[in-house]
């Protein structure tokens, strides 16, 4: 008797708590600053508009592989997750993510342009929404670099004139890229030369000349750190994080527009979604990727809005009161001399060339 | 056996912690080749003596001496003393023999020679085949006899004993009370045995050394420390021993008179009783009293007692008596073929020889 | 003594025999003790054995290549993978069925993402091939359609593929009530006469019933469909005169003009999406990987590749596994040798310290298990690093100059200095527990015995802490040879392990075929060490306390 009036009131409360759920959606995303300035410009209106609970999950990390789990296991507990384009394309390749038609499922923007020309090109997979641009770039310290501040991306390999340890991210994406800019490749052919072994060889050697000084990082906070510690003269790592540390932070550090390598972040859907979280998802992407939200974004956090229609909307920060728009890596003064990530070059060779760069940084 | 003292503590004191002493003062000076068992309660300083001796403690006053030598700054591996522990101490991780060979390895004794040296000291202590078990296929009175063979195999002249038999059933024990006197002997070594054990004391010692709160009590052959203990520790500690308490009345011809707290008088001799008015404790010996007046002397005190209680004890009878307003008053009397057997509630007069009696401090 | 006489077995009280009575009473006793551990046990199973098992079917498992493209693979048996020939026409027609059903699916990309691992490039070239697959039999479609506008309509195409009682049961069916979709039946006999176009529509029906979740009578047929069927009719089938069905006539007409049909060259058609469709390499990775199990991520794992040829070492410049296991079983090796240098004293103070001391260094040394060990780890960063707590401490000293500090981070020292200090605990503790167990009487015999205190140390108290050792030292190593986390913050380079390879094919890359097989030699070895340690030493001699 007992244990059926125990069961009964378990089963009640489990069907209780899953109606509760109904109206909970669980975003993944980097955490940090990023998700605050999220949270601020998408969720909060989102949830003041429609009563949906947002559950903040901070693993875009490792997004990849707990979406490859959870579908594995039959039980997706994500909504929507922010990724970087390449994670995307290859969540995408894997089926993991579900294809999202822009003009359909997207608003257009206020002029009635439609979402897929309003993205333009930076649509890169059918999975993916992007929502902001970012690059990584390199910031240096103002203290130690003399009279003679960096201007080009290649002091990066000029130990002559900038003596000390430089931080470079631990993967071959952008390293081989600048390593065959400063050897004398032109930016067109830069994916070209690198699809050959010759080429990838010949990355590596120029890389090989500062690999005695190049502290390898693989965490975005790493270099902000290892530059406001002084452990190196300069890094790599994203505009963002950099614009904290010098506009925040006060930090004696300068910023070097020179071949930063833009790329995207943005949303995907994870397949095999209920039809009724299906929709939900895609509500919260229409809402969360028109053209004044994505504006509104870049109040918190210096990246660029993916839409060509928020450029214009880009307004002060919130709190330190600065125009955003000299920061933005969009901004025309910063986008001089870009370099466009190539993402359908590394998603084939990126196993391949990981490989010998692993290889070649062990040896 | 020669007087020139082997041994020497000389004004000996140790404290653990600078407020109490352990050790107070000790003196103490054995020739060679006896045999002195350290007797006393545990936390008497027995111990400590021993381990002071043994170099395992230091000594905060007073001077150690071995062989004339002074040993305070001499560590323990260098003082050449054999010891054999309580607990026996065997290594497990090696065998018998591997036990055996271990002090004349340290000693770099050629091989050839350790293994004839650990032949003979096993064969002494008769574990001859046992030379490659390892310690804990042995049995605990096994195990004492290698310890004692490992102590012995060095050839030292001292040798310390810290309760070796402690662990060992009655009957084992007293196998190896006997083997470790004969092996002392035979061997002529110097042995300072440490143990709580009177019996054990008594059966193996040339002089025993009664410890009580940090002193030596007395030190002496066992038959006197028996029959002449010199204080009432001393009396109370070794064997059994009726007391009663009194006043001194009067002191003359080597006898004194004791009036006992109900006012009864008997005859004692002064040991540590000078004057009258003193207050004494009178001990005496359980077999030591007499209920026949035809044994005692005509003018001898006697005291009326009652029977308690009988015991049968085999050899001996075992009779518990009122005395003097005390039940605990005990007689032992031989199973003889002339003797009484007493029942309980028959009254009596119980004297004895003032000498068995003993007037000591109160 | 009566006893004595009795020759049959013993019996109890109640008849039976003793044995098969004590049987029963233990088989009870027994079942009892296991229905009481039985949780545990399941716990056991689910959580450690399972994804064992899982690890080590992943890293043989390769049932998607011929899943994926199951024809293609079939008559990829016959091609000979060393000729200079590219496969025949029909290879390229299954491909293109394979495809066609697999892009619909989408599972194509899947597939180009697991052999792009083998050969880079096919990831792409799948990818792209997805789209375009489609467009390929349209030919076929079209010819179909302008020879009649019977063939234009889904609907007339499931009159003739369906069986009647399906039909009906589709017509009946309500899409507003929440019934499922009646399940697609063929047409009974239809595919003894058109069997491709049989077995195209059996596909398409399913996967729109079934995957995509479409009301069939809605759906647009696959020009797959068309193309098969130009395949059936232009063999002239026997029984196709007399086909009873709504569309024979159709059917008929159709098979009567077929021969006049423009074909296409599948073989040029995958050439025109890339060229890399007709390079022997492509084909010879597919055919490779064609069976259902595969020694291949095994192979990759010891920087071998498998080829069509067998086995064969990897280039120079691309050789990395080797090298990091043996640096992951040195540097372990040496960090459980500094961990035995670093605790055994510590562990031998605290083993002979009155009890209240002891118990105070205890929590001293427990410490470190308090705090994440991300904070332990960046903790050591601030130290170690160039301009750090202890570079800046000898610069001040004067015992290094200004301009030549001392590397202690980023490099084998920064990985070995952290993990000792976060692992020693783990030699600590068995340490202490042994040498807690070994009385003081053992070092005073020893000296009494004529021994110095190093030989009473070496020769009596070392001997009986080795058990402490061996369990610390097996804990020590196989802690270290998993740990990732340390290594990746402070071993920059040269002091990463395998397990940061392993952790980055599962979180990364998504190479889970070869981050099994890492993981599965990674197994192997210390279960191999483990065995040879037991061979040595003895597990016997290992002691965790008392």
């Amino acid at each position: 008797m007992k244990l059926t009036k125990t069961l009964l009131a378990t089963t009640a409360l489990t069907v209780a708590a899953g109606f509760a759920v109904a109206e909970d959606m669980t975003i993944v995303s980097w955490g940090g600053a990023y998700s605050a300035s999220q949270k601020a410009a998408y969720h909060d209106p989102y949830s003041a508009k429609t009563g949906v609970n947002i559950i903040n999950d901070e693993s875009s990390a490792e997004a990849v592989a707990k979406l490859r789990a959870m579908n594995e296991a039959g039980n997706v507990t994500w909504d929507v997750v922010d990724v970087v384009a390449s994670d995307a394309m290859r969540l995408c390749d894997e089926g993991l993510a579900m294809e999202i038609d822009a003009d359909t499922q997207l608003a257009p923007a206020p002029d009635g342009t439609p979402a897929s020309e309003d993205f333009g090109e930076l649509l890169v997979s059918d999975c993916f929404i992007p929502q902001i641009v970012y690059s990584t770039t390199f910031g240096y310290r103002t203290d130690l670099v003399g009279s003679t501040p960096p201007t080009s991306v290649c002091a990066i390999f000029d130990t002559q004139t900038y003596p000390g340890k430089r931080s470079l991210e631990k993967r071959p994406i952008n390293n081989m890229e600048w390593a065959l800019l400063c050897d004398g490749v032109a930016k067109a052919d830069v994916y070209d030369v690198l699809e050959t072994a010759e080429g990838q060889q010949r990355a590596l050697d120029k890389l090989a000349t500062i690999k005695d000084d190049v502290v390898w990082w693989s965490a975005g906070a790493d270099t902000p750190q290892l530059l406001a510690d002084g452990e190196v003269v300069m890094g790599s790592t994203y505009n963002g994080r950099l614009f904290s540390l010098i506009e925040e932070q006060k930090q004696p550090v300068a910023m070097l527009w020179d071949a930063q390598v833009f790329d995207l972040d943005g949303w995907i859907i994870p397949a095999g979604l209920s039809d009724e979280r299906k929709a939900r998802a895609l509500d919260y992407i229409m809402f969360a990727t028109d053209t004044q939200r994505l504006a509104d974004q870049a109040k918190y956090i210096s990246y660029g809005p993916a839409r060509a229609s928020s450029a214009p909307l880009v307004g002060k920060h919130a709190t330190l009161g600065i125009d955003m728009a000299p920061h933005m890596p969009t901004d025309p003064e910063n986008a001089k001399n870009t370099f466009l990530y190539n993402y359908e070059f590394w998603a084939d060779y990126r196993d391949d060339i990981d490989a010998k760069f692993q290889a070649w940084l062990a040896q | 056996m020669n007087n020139e003292a082997f041994v020497e503590f000389e004004r000996v004191q140790k404290s653990y912690d600078g407020e109490n002493l352990v050790v107070k003062d000790l003196n103490l000076s054995l020739p060679k080749g006896e045999f002195l068992t350290m007797l006393g309660p545990s936390g008497s300083g027995k111990t400590t003596c021993l381990m002071m001796l043994a170099g395992f403690e230091t000594a905060t006053h007073g001077d150690i001496r071995l062989n004339g030598q002074s040993i305070n700054n001499i560590p323990p591996h260098k003082r050449g003393i054999g010891m054999v522990f309580q607990n026996y101490a065997l290594f497990p991780h090696m065998t018998v023999a591997e036990n055996l060979s271990f002090p004349l390895e340290v000693r770099k004794i050629g091989k050839s020679e350790r293994e004839d040296k650990i032949k003979v000291a096993l064969d002494r202590v008769q574990m001859g085949n046992f030379a490659g078990r390892r310690p804990a296929q042995l049995s605990g009175g096994q195990q004492q006899r290698i310890a004692l063979a490992r102590a012995l195999v060095f050839e030292p002249e001292l040798v310390l004993m810290d309760e070796p038999l402690g662990a060992l059933d009655k009957q084992l024990r007293e196998t190896l009370q006997f083997e470790i006197t004969h092996l002392a002997h035979e061997l002529g070594i110097t042995v300072v045995y440490v143990t709580h054990d009177q019996t054990e004391a008594l059966t193996m010692s040339d002089r025993v050394a009664v410890f009580d709160d940090g002193r030596i009590q007395q030190l002496a052959p066992p038959d006197k420390l028996y029959e002449e203990p010199e204080n009432s520790f001393v009396a109370q500690f070794i064997g059994e021993n009726n007391t009663l308490e009194g006043v001194v009345k009067e002191i003359k011809n080597g006898s004194a008179l004791v009036q006992l707290d109900d006012g009864s008088l008997i005859d004692a001799k002064p040991i540590n009783v000078s004057k009258p008015g003193e207050r004494t404790r009178v001990s005496i010996r359980p077999e030591r009293v007499e209920y026949n007046k035809d044994r005692l002397r005509a003018d001898a005190h006697t005291l009326s007692a009652e029977v308690l209680e009988f015991i049968y004890m085999g050899d001996i009878f075992r009779t518990r008596l009122r005395v003097a307003g005390r039940d605990d008053f005990v007689i032992k009397t031989r199973n003889a073929p002339d003797q009484v057997r007493l029942k309980p509630g028959q009254q009596i007069e119980i004297g004895w020889l003032a000498e068995d009696c003993r007037a000591l401090d109160a | 003594m009566s006893d004595s006489t009795h020759t049959g077995p013993m019996l109890a009280a109640d008849g039976t025999t003793l044995k098969s009575s004590l049987n029963r009473a233990l088989r009870r006793q027994k079942l009892r003790a296991l229905m009481l551990i039985a949780p545990l046990l399941i716990f056991v199973l689910v959580t450690f054995i399972a994804p064992i098992a899982d690890m080590l079917f992943r890293s043989v498992e390769n049932q998607i290549v011929s899943d994926t493209l199951p024809r293609t693979t079939q008559m990829l048996g016959d091609w000979d993978a060393d000729a200079a020939d590219i496969p025949a026409p029909q290879v390229f027609e299954a491909l293109y069925v394979d495809m066609f059903i697999a892009t619909e699916r989408k599972l194509h990309t899947r597939l180009g993402s697991r052999l792009n691992y083998e050969l880079t490039g096919v990831s792409s070239l799948f990818r792209k091939s997805g789209r375009k697959v489609e467009d390929m039999g349209e030919v076929y479609q079209d010819q179909f359609e302008d020879l009649d506008k019977f063939w234009k309509k889904g609907a007339n195409l499931n009159a003739l593929f369906g069986a009647p009682d399906w039909q009906a049961a589709q017509a009946a069916w309500d899409t507003s009530d929440k019934k499922a979709q009646p399940k697609f039946k063929l047409r009974s006999g239809l595919e003894t006469v058109l069997p491709q176009a049989s077995e195209a529509f059996d596909v398409y029906a399913r996967f729109t019933q079934g995957e995509d979740g479409k009301n069939l009578s809605k759906a647009k047929p696959w020009a797959l469909i068309y193309s098969a069927l130009y395949n059936d009719l232009v063999a002239q089938p026997a029984g196709l005169a007399a086909l009873d069905a709504p569309g024979a006539d159709e059917l008929r007409a159709a098979a009567a003009r077929v021969g006049d049909f423009d074909t296409v060259d599948f073989t040029a058609a995958f050439k025109k999406i890339d060229k890399d469709w007709v390079s022997q390499d492509v084909w010879r990775v597919i055919k490779t990987y064609s069976p259902r199990f595969t020694n291949g991520y095994f192979l990759n794992s010891i920087d071998m590749k498998k080829t069509a040829d067998g086995p064969q070492m990897r280039a120079e410049n691309e050789q990395l596994y080797i090298k990091l296991f043996i640096r992951t079983l040195f540097m372990s090796l040496v960090i459980t040798g500094s961990c035995i240098l670093l605790g055994y004293p510590v562990a031998w103070i605290l083993a002979n310290l009155p009890a209240k001391t002891a118990n105070l260094l205890m929590i001293l040394v427990l410490l470190p298990f308090w705090t994440s060990l991300l904070v332990r780890t960046s903790a050591w960063k601030v130290m170690l690093q160039q301009q750090g707590v202890i570079n800046d401490t000898l610069v001040w000293l004067g015992l290094v100059a200004d301009d030549s500090r001392l590397a202690l981070i980023n490099n084998q020292t920064g990985t070995i200095i952290a993990m000792t200090h976060i692992l020693l605990p783990f030699m600590i503790l068995p340490l202490f527990s042994v040498m807690k167990t070994i009385p003081p009487s053992y070092l005073r015999a020893a000296k009494s015995l004529g021994a110095t205190n190093w030989t009473a140390f070496w020769r009596v108290y070392f001997p009986q802490s080795v058990p402490g050792i061996g369990a610390g030292s097996i804990l020590v190593f196989i802690l270290s040879i998993g740990y990732y986390i340390t290594p990746e913050i402070v071993g920059g380079t040269t002091g990463t392990f395998i397990s940061n390879r392993i952790a980055y094919h599962i979180s990364s890359s998504l190479n889970w075929g070869l981050a099994a097989a890492l993981g599965a030699i990674l197994l192997a070895v210390v279960l191999g060490l483990y065995w040879a340690y037991d061979r040595i030493v003895g597990i016997d001699n290992v002691k965790l306390g008392g």
